[in-house]
């Protein structure tokens, strides 16, 4: 059960498994994610569902190691099984033809990211992706969204490829040149906050993907609670997308620190 | 006479001080002298009170004169005629609002009988004859009636309807979110007051009934109600439970340290968080207050003190007399040291530099005239308010009926407390092939009442499907 067939390192921390999990790959769409547990001690890790195979019955996941949790499912080889996947949970991206959307990813987000690229270019949207990383080696992805998308923006920190910079300015850059209807932001806490801030200014309307602490991922704890437009939110059930403008990021990425 | 001179039995249980640094059951059963001498205090009575204090109406001095008679399998044998889980009941059933409250002894100014001791006595008594024994467990030799029936959630009222049903020659798959089977009794409740091997027991006899289990499957999301459909069932039980926490929407309830009691108690429980080789982490608190007067609150709080708090407080807008808690609950919590804060409503929350909780406002309270539960309802006192350090708050106010399968199954008619609306006999909701009991009906209840309801669905779903047969 829940056995890994595949297995690639996009770069020393970053891997996608693709595991099996036919029902879920039945049942799941963009937007999705899963809780996963790696042996009998194992947590309850939520993450996203970046691809499925219905045929083969399998899904993908990307997986970046930032601690404990994530490092053993980082070391799982092609053979092994994860003890536990269960989902789809959260609800699914709401995809509609709304003309140019820009979907922003900020390192391991893009593996999130990718569904949704793919999902609002077959409905008929404008796709400009931008992917953004500290450093070349950290964009992934880049040949899959380039797939779907009618352009690809990379952006890093240090220049080591793609254009210097910071995400924000990406977005911006194109919100300059061109209408932007949507845009779709995945990544770190703190980069979704900056894109939110950004897009704000052009009043924008923006997605973000909340990648909050979880523990059952149905409902029944509030360990994933976060402030939206002033009322407590769970991300698991009630998301993970919300519109950025009305997340309180800061409360967000402090609660994040909680077990630090 | 002589039987009514007998003093109530008193529970062997572990000394206070050295229960906290454990996780070891608190009560340690009777022994067999002690309960054919309790079970002796019965008498029998002609028009047995007790019975109507049962939600399930267990054949009370029938169990019990098993036991005086040293039958102690009989008595289990008769307790499972009406309950499936009588070990789990016998342990934390609020006896004394229910069976306990009407026994004839309360009349003559004496302590009840211990209905609930004995039928915990006689249920462990079966389940260690049958490991000792090395007793096989074997399916009942009902003849299989080729219906397939799915229960969703795996909850006392999912258990105690599989149960039935599988005896009834259904064939049963139970089907359950998380990643052990038991709901409550294993993500809630806590070792120290419902040990898991106990639980495990039942599951162990429903799975050598036949009972096949499903977890990490979410009714709904990984599977949904059409596709359940063409895999073939028959019938749907939804036992879904009150899964989702309230909050109470005061500042600063969000900051880190704040938890809901399901979260702190499924870390602990179901996560095992804490303990050698459990990936799980839990925040640990040297001054803990958990805000609620509950089970939950109550489990939560002594919870806190085996993690090794320093100071664990219990803050209750009400008095003590209305607590809802089990009243052995409360007595074993303060035993144990926990603080009780009655007449106490947190109004803020106070953080450090880096959003950890540092302290809690508190308005205290009177009480005043009886509200619609008809309780007296607890009014600020004004100007009263006082700031009291603490580094961990478990937030235990109540819960919600669980969204999932309401929000997967729009057809479905709820109330609006979110609560699935059904017939009260039959347990049939407003879609013909979905029956649904517990928590996800009643909002929030008892493990008694939830096994009462699997009951109830079991004996009016089966009526219906024999029709169609
Ligand atoms: C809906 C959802 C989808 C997600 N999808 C993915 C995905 O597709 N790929 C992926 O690699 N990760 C994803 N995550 C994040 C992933 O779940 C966390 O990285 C993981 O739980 C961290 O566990 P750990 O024990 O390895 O690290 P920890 O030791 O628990 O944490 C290490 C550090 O990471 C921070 N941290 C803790 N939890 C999170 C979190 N949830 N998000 C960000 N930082 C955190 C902590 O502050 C700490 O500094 C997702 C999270 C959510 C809620
Ligand atoms: C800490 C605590 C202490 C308590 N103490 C007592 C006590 O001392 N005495 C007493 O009588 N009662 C007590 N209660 C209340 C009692 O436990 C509940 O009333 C009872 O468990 C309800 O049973 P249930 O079968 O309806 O649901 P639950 O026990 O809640 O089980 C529901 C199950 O369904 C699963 N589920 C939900 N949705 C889905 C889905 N869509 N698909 C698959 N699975 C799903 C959930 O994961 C869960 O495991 C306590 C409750 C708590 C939380
Ligand atoms: S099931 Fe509960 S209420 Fe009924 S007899 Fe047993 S302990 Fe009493
Ligand atoms: S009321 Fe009390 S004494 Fe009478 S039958 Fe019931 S338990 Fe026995
Ligand atoms: S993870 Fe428990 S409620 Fe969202
Ligand atoms: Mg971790």
């Amino acid at each position: 059960m829940y056995k890994i067939v595949e297995k690639e390192h996009f770069s020393e921390n970053v891997v996608k498994l693709i595991v099996e999990a036919p029902m879920i790959a039945q049942s799941r769409r963009p937007g999705h994610f899963v809780i996963v547990r790696t042996g009998e001690g194992g947590e309850r890790i939520p993450l996203t569902i970046s691809a499925a195979d219905t045929v083969k019955g399998t899904i993908t996941l990307v997986v970046q190691a930032i601690g404990e949790s994530t490092r053993k499912i980082c070391a799982l080889e092609i053979g092994d099984c994860f003890t536990d996947i269960v989902g789809p949970l959260g609800q699914a991206t709401h995809i509609e033809n709304v003309g140019t959307v820009v979907c922003c990813g900020g390192g391991v987000g893009v593996a999130p990211l990718l569904p949704i690229i793919k999902a609002m270019k077959e409905a008929g949207n404008r796709v400009v992706s931008i992917l953004a990383a500290r450093t070349s080696d950290l964009i992934i992805l880049e040949k899959e969204v380039s797939e779907y998308s009618d352009e690809v923006i990379i952006m890093t920190d240090d220049g080591s490829k793609g254009q210097k910079g910071l995400v924000t300015a990406g977005v911006e850059s194109v919100i300059n040149r061109e209408k932007v209807d949507l845009v779709v932001a995945i990544g770190p806490a703190v980069m979704m906050k900056f894109v939110s801030l950004t897009t704000k200014k052009y009043d924008i309307p923006t997605m973000v993907s909340l990648n909050t602490i979880m523990v059952d991922g149905t409902g029944m704890c509030g360990a994933c609670r976060v402030t939206v437009d002033g009322k407590t939110k769970f991300v698991c059930i009630d998301g993970p997308e919300f519109d950025a403008h009305k997340v309180d990021f800061d409360e967000m990425i402090m609660r994040l620190r909680a077990y630090n | 006479k002589e039987r009514t001179s007998i003093p109530r039995v008193v529970m062997p249980q572990l000394p206070a001080d050295f229960r906290v640094k454990s996780n070891h059951e608190v009560n340690q059963g009777l022994s067999q002298g002690q309960a054919v001498l309790e079970a002796s205090r019965c008498l029998d009575c002609p028009d047995p009170q007790c019975i109507q204090g049962c939600p399930v109406s267990i054949n009370i001095p029938s169990f019990i004169k098993n036991i005086e008679r040293g039958e102690i399998l009989t008595a289990a044998k008769i307790l499972k005629h009406t309950s499936a889980l009588p070990a789990v009941c016998g342990r934390v059933c609020p006896q004394e609002k229910q069976c306990e409250s009407r026994c004839i002894y309360n009349k003559m100014k004496k302590q009840p009988v211990a209905i609930g001791y004995l039928e915990r006595f006689a249920a462990d008594f079966e389940r260690e004859n049958i490991k000792a024994n090395n007793i096989e467990l074997r399916p009942s030799a009902t003849e299989k009636n080729g219906m397939d029936i799915a229960v969703v959630g795996s909850g006392p009222a999912g258990l105690s309807f599989a149960g039935d049903m599988i005896k009834k020659g259904y064939n049963v798959t139970v089907y359950e979110a998380l990643h052990e089977i038991g709901g409550v009794l294993k993500y809630g409740i806590p070792e120290f007051r419902l040990p898991n091997i106990v639980v495990e027991a039942e599951i162990d006899g429903l799975r050598a009934e036949g009972v096949n289990f499903v977890k990490d499957c979410i009714i709904g999301k990984t599977i949904s109600y059409e596709q359940l459909h063409e895999l073939g069932y028959d019938g749907i039980f939804v036992a879904s439970g009150a899964g989702l926490p309230r909050f109470m929407g005061i500042p600063g309830e969000n900051y880190i340290g704040i938890m809901s009691a399901n979260e702190y108690l499924t870390r602990i429980n179901l996560m095992g968080a804490g303990r050698p080789g459990e990936d799980t982490p839990v925040l640990k608190g040297n001054r803990v207050a958990v805000i609620g007067g509950g089970n939950t609150a109550m489990d939560s709080v002594r919870t806190a003190l085996r993690q090794g708090s320093q100071k664990a407080m219990i803050v209750y807008r009400r008095s003590l007399e209305e607590m809802p808690a089990r009243v052995e609950e409360v007595h074993h919590a303060q035993e144990e040291g926990v603080e009780f804060m009655t007449l106490c409503n947190p109004i803020e929350y106070i953080a450090d530099e880096k959003g950890r909780v540092k302290a809690m406002r508190v308005q205290r309270m009177e009480l005043g005239e009886p509200d619609a539960s008809g309780r007296r309802s607890p009014v600020p006192v004004e100007g009263a308010v006082e700031e009291i350090e603490v580094d961990l708050v478990i937030v235990s106010v109540g819960v919600s009926p669980n969204p999932l399968i309401p929000n997967a199954i729009p057809q479905l008619e709820v109330s609006r407390r979110g609560t699935i609306v059904v017939n009260e006999d039959s347990m049939q909701s407003s879609i013909y092939d979905i029956y649904a009991g517990g928590d996800i009906v009643r909002g929030g209840a008892t493990v008694i009442l939830a096994m009462g309801d699997g009951r109830r669905a079991a004996a009016a779903m089966d009526a219906e499907l024999r029709k169609q047969r």
